[in-house]
């Protein structure tokens, strides 16, 4: 097995991969066999070195605990990562992650699942008061760095990251994902072709309750990276998927974005279409490239990005990568090839192919506090 | 005749079945339940051979085809027809992104919309003469450095014109012709190409094309030729002859 801290020279990986999104706008839970059977139709845009899913709604007993799934190349890592966990939160419960060994994984590091909150009088607030989410962001960033042979892969609440090195119908046989019930679920198959594939860089990417899978490849890495360093977010997973989700919870949970500005700064139009829009919207746009320039993605995308609201699946500013979606009822399903929609969902609806850089966005159907006020687009 | 239940089989079987049935003599095969098996049709050869197929087939439909006539009852995903050298490929719904990429031979017909990339490297000499007809609309980069053949689009089913074709049309285009059922907005084009009204010999050439389309989808044929196309041609069979070096 690779070792988790790796050391790999390449800055980045450049892959072809499969993705898909289901989300019931309800919040009606499946369990994980429907989005296994639809990602493992896309098992030949994978190579078996990376398969992963994250799935919203599964922890309700301790939903409002940071739930962190970390995987450990051995012991004595786990023991000096449980003390920081010790040191800093309460623990309320702990356990292995449950899983099932195959014939098809079995080489797979040691993986367990905290579900935490921060102490109230924890050290660090000797120094400055960060709130909650702050300090988890920070304590991610913390361990993925500085604790050898540990790395924290999920710390939202109520949901969670399942991934590593294998094709993704084995991987979702690994974690048993038939007896996990969640109402939004995405999946995605991995083709690294700069680097080799271990178990940290399989998708999806996660921070808090951000999630994103993505096939492509963000030639925009080196400056998005420097950007984000700037604001304090540490790049150590060598991959450039990374990148998107720390965006996004720069622009949304620091910056106070509504969702639809932030997606829109990762793939805003051209300039010679922001120029024929009306004045509103042009002041907008070019206020929104001057500021965020240094977060716009170039290159080849498609991602699906959840969250705890709801689920974005888009394209990058020419279509580069496909992406289709359906809806059928409550459920919209997002994927890289229709048949695997089709093998979930036979007659949907309505299947479509968003266009180049126009986000598919879904919320769930309840109240909720709009932060930053309502902008239209 | 043979009927083949594609469900839960990998490409790679339900591809060794038709070829082997070609090698026997088989004409005519139905394809049941297929579900994203890429590469159907791939390379396979005889003018006379028919396969139909049930479900939404993989990437790479007839890629390389050279003869046989393809007809999908369904949408289908990308690149269809890449590189294709002769035959027919039918599709009753949408097709994906990159249709009939370097098409050198052979019709494609789309009753619905089709997605970016259309007819890019599209080429044809003498009898090589690669036909693309869409139904519907169709996304960004249509036609983009295309050399030969003919591309027709009909935006059938929508009404407002500027809704059916994307940005980057036909740029790069130094060869074949686009011919469309609904003038466009000319400030949209690209810089290489030229709009006409298209002519008699133009509409006498279409029409046996215009036929078979419209015969192949049960669409009266009169709802199609019932008025005046319009053609693009490139202006120039060298375009970016002096891109780096002045005139």
């Amino acid at each position: 097995m690779l070792k988790l801290k790796n050391e790999f020279s390449l800055e980045r990986d450049i892959s072809g991969c499969g993705l898909c999104g289901i989300i019931n706008s309800k919040k009606i839970k499946t369990n994980g066999s429907d989005i296994k059977k639809a990602i493992s139709i896309e098992h030949d845009r994978g190579n078996g070195l990376g398969g992963g899913f994250a799935v919203y709604g599964n922890y309700p007993d301790y939903a409002e605990l940071y739930a962190f799934h970390i995987m450990y190349d051995n012991l004595s890592a786990k023991k000096d990562v449980e003390e920081y966990l010790k040191n800093n939160f309460i623990i309320e419960k702990e356990e292995p992650i449950p899983t099932f060994k195959t014939s098809k994984i079995y080489d797979h590091p040691y993986l367990h699942r905290y579900f935490i909150k921060p102490k109230s009088d924890r050290q660090d607030k000797l120094f400055h008061e960060l709130g909650d989410d702050d300090f988890v962001v920070n304590s991610v960033m913390l361990i993925n760095q500085n604790y050898n042979g540990a790395y924290v892969f999920s710390s939202g609440k109520n949901m969670g990251a399942f991934k590593g090195v294998g094709y993704p119908e084995d991987i979702a046989d690994f974690y048993k994902l038939e007896e996990i019930e969640g109402y939004m679920w995405t999946a995605h198959n991995r083709f690294p072709t700069n680097t080799p594939g271990w178990w940290g860089g399989a998708h999806p990417f996660t921070l808090l309750d951000w999630s994103v899978v993505h096939n492509g490849e963000i030639s925009s890495y080196g400056i998005n990276k420097r950007y984000l360093e700037m604001y304090k977010y540490n790049l150590s997973l060598k991959t450039d998927t990374e990148v998107i989700t720390y965006i996004l919870d720069l622009l949304i949970r620091k910056h106070g974005l509504p969702i639809r500005l932030a997606v829109t700064v990762l793939a805003s139009p051209f300039y010679h279409n922001i120029d024929k829009m009306d004045k509103n919207k042009k002041e907008l746009l070019i206020a929104l490239r001057q500021i965020y320039g240094s977060a716009l993605l170039n290159g080849p995308f498609a991602i699906v990005f959840s969250y705890s609201n709801g689920m974005i699946a888009m394209n990058d500013r020419i279509k580069l990568r496909p992406l289709i979606a359906a809806t059928m009822g409550h459920f919209t399903y997002v994927a890289s090839e229709e048949a695997a929609i089709r093998a979930v969902c036979p007659s949907p609806d309505s299947v479509w192919s968003p266009k180049a850089g126009e986000p598919v966005m879904v919320e769930f159907e309840e109240p909720m506090l709009q932060k930053g006020g309502l902008v239209s687009l | 005749m043979i009927t083949i239940d594609a469900v839960g089989m990998h490409y790679r079987e339900l591809n060794v079945l038709i070829k082997e049935g070609i090698k026997r003599g088989i004409k005519k095969f139905f394809l049941e339940n297929v579900n994203g098996q890429y590469y159907i049709g791939d390379g396979i050869k005889g003018d006379d051979v028919v396969i139909t197929i049930n479900g939404v087939p993989g990437n790479d439909l007839g890629a390389f085809m050279d003869g046989p006539t393809l007809i999908v009852n369904n949408n289908v995903q990308d690149n269809i027809g890449n590189t294709m050298n002769a035959g027919k490929i039918l599709v009753k719904g949408d097709a994906g992104d990159v249709v009939g990429y370097g098409m050198r031979g052979g019709r494609i017909y789309i009753l619905g919309d089709a997605g970016y990339r259309i007819g890019i490297h599209m080429k044809g000499y003498d009898e090589q003469f690669p036909v693309i007809i869409i139904g519907g609309k169709v996304g960004s980069f249509f036609a983009e450095y295309m050399a030969g053949g003919i591309i027709v689009l009909l935006g059938l089913n929508d009404n407002n014109s500027d809704e059916f074709y994307g940005e980057y049309f036909a740029t790069g285009m130094h060869g074949g012709t686009i011919y469309l059922r609904k003038k466009i907005d000319f400030s949209k084009y690209s810089k290489e190409v030229e709009l006409y009204e298209a002519d008699e010999d133009d509409m006498i050439f279409l029409k046996k094309y215009l036929i078979e389309y419209s015969d192949s989808f049960n669409i009266p044929r009169g709802q199609i030729m019932g008025k005046p196309f319009y053609k693009i041609v490139p202006s120039s069979a060298r375009p970016y002859a002096h891109l780096y070096t002045s005139a």
